[in-house]
């Protein structure tokens, strides 16, 4: 097993091909992770401690292949950020139904998918940390993200009923809702419609994958067993 | 073809490391009720035996499947009532792919 030669602490990253998960994937290589992540399309992220999957995150067959290869290798699993996630801001009234299917399927089948086989690994060592995305699109109930918002609001649910699930494994599954972060997730939404989100949060500023990854890293502590089912919102929200 | 002898001995194996995290006492025997009020596994017991006897045959015979799928929740009779059953539904499944 690879593994036995590193014995570093193991990680997968969803959506690591661009923004917030490439930033995070770069992060915790560079912290000593060996960082297993996925994304549609190719990386061009190259790195010893990094390995990449080209999948569709809700599809079972080609995600069992990437955790049929984790317990090969390594035979254990620290951490799961279940980053991976689409967006589409539209008014419900024009919203199509493959729109629909796409966002619940990357969003919350893909979120279940990785969740359940990472537990299956982590609870076999008595220990691991997933931290899930969730959005202040659900306490801003925002016009345009119907869909998004909801299937963010699965999320937030899968959190708090799976810490639960998996706390007897010393597994805690917590969320973090960043704050508005400039990046192709938000490429398409006006000017002035950012400025008034930015206005409703308390801390009127983008964030950063940096100060994104810090709360990640609270969360991902070994010594913050207690800290479970807990969504975090950025920005002040 | 997948022996039912096999894969209860698979079972066997997953009962024995069940009762070592567990500190149970899960009799390996085909007749072991797995499910329902007289069965000694409750349902996170359930869930953890079923979890490596995946394992297990995913592994050994480099395949996936999921026991408890649909098909397995929806029948009438639950083929984990007993090591008997659930042997039998492995091989099934296994014989299927």
């Amino acid at each position: 097993m690879l593994n036995q030669m590193t014995e570093k602490k193991i990680m997968i990253i969803t959506g690591t091909r661009k923004g917030i998960g490439r930033y995070l994937a770069e992060y915790y290589i560079k912290k000593s992770y060996f960082v297993i992540g996925c994304s549609r399309g190719e990386t061009d992220l190259v790195d010893e401690n990094y390995k990449h999957y080209c999948l569709d995150i809700a599809d079972e067959n080609q995600v069992k292949v990437l955790f049929r290869d984790l317990q090969k290798d390594f035979g254990r699993l620290d951490v799961l950020i279940n980053n991976a996630g689409v967006a589409s801001m539209n008014h419900s009234l024009l919203t199509p139904i493959s729109t629909v299917k796409k966002i619940l399927d990357t969003n919350v089948v893909g979120n279940f998918l990785f969740s359940r086989e990472s537990a299956k690994i982590m609870k076999k060592n008595n220990f691991g940390r997933i931290v899930n995305f969730v959005t202040f699109a659900i306490p801003f109930k925002l016009e345009g993200e119907a869909i998004y918002a909801a299937s963010k609001a699965a999320v937030a649910t899968l959190t708090e009923i799976l810490s639960r699930e998996y706390a007897p494994f010393n597994i805690t599954v917590n969320a973090v809702a960043p704050p508005a972060v400039q990046t192709d997730l938000i490429r398409g939404v006006a000017d002035d419609k950012m400025d008034k989100l930015l206005n409703r949060q308390s801390i009127h500023r983008y964030g950063t994958p940096k100060e994104v990854c810090a709360v990640i890293d609270f969360l991902i502590q070994p010594e913050n067993e207690m800290i479970n089912g807990q969504i975090i919102y950025m920005g002040g929200v | 073809m997948t022996t039912k002898k096999e894969i209860i001995g698979i079972i066997f194996n997953s009962i024995e490391e069940i009762n070592q995290q567990n500190d149970t006492h899960i009799v390996k025997d085909i007749n072991t009720k797995l499910f329902g009020g007289n069965s000694e596994l409750d349902s996170l017991g359930l869930v953890n035996l079923i979890v490596s006897i995946e394992e297990a045959i995913n592994n050994g015979y480099n395949v996936s499947i999921s026991i408890a799928d649909e098909k397995a929740m929806s029948q009438k009779h639950s083929p984990f009532r007993s090591v008997d059953t659930l042997a039998d539904y492995i091989v099934k499944l296994l014989n299927e792919k």
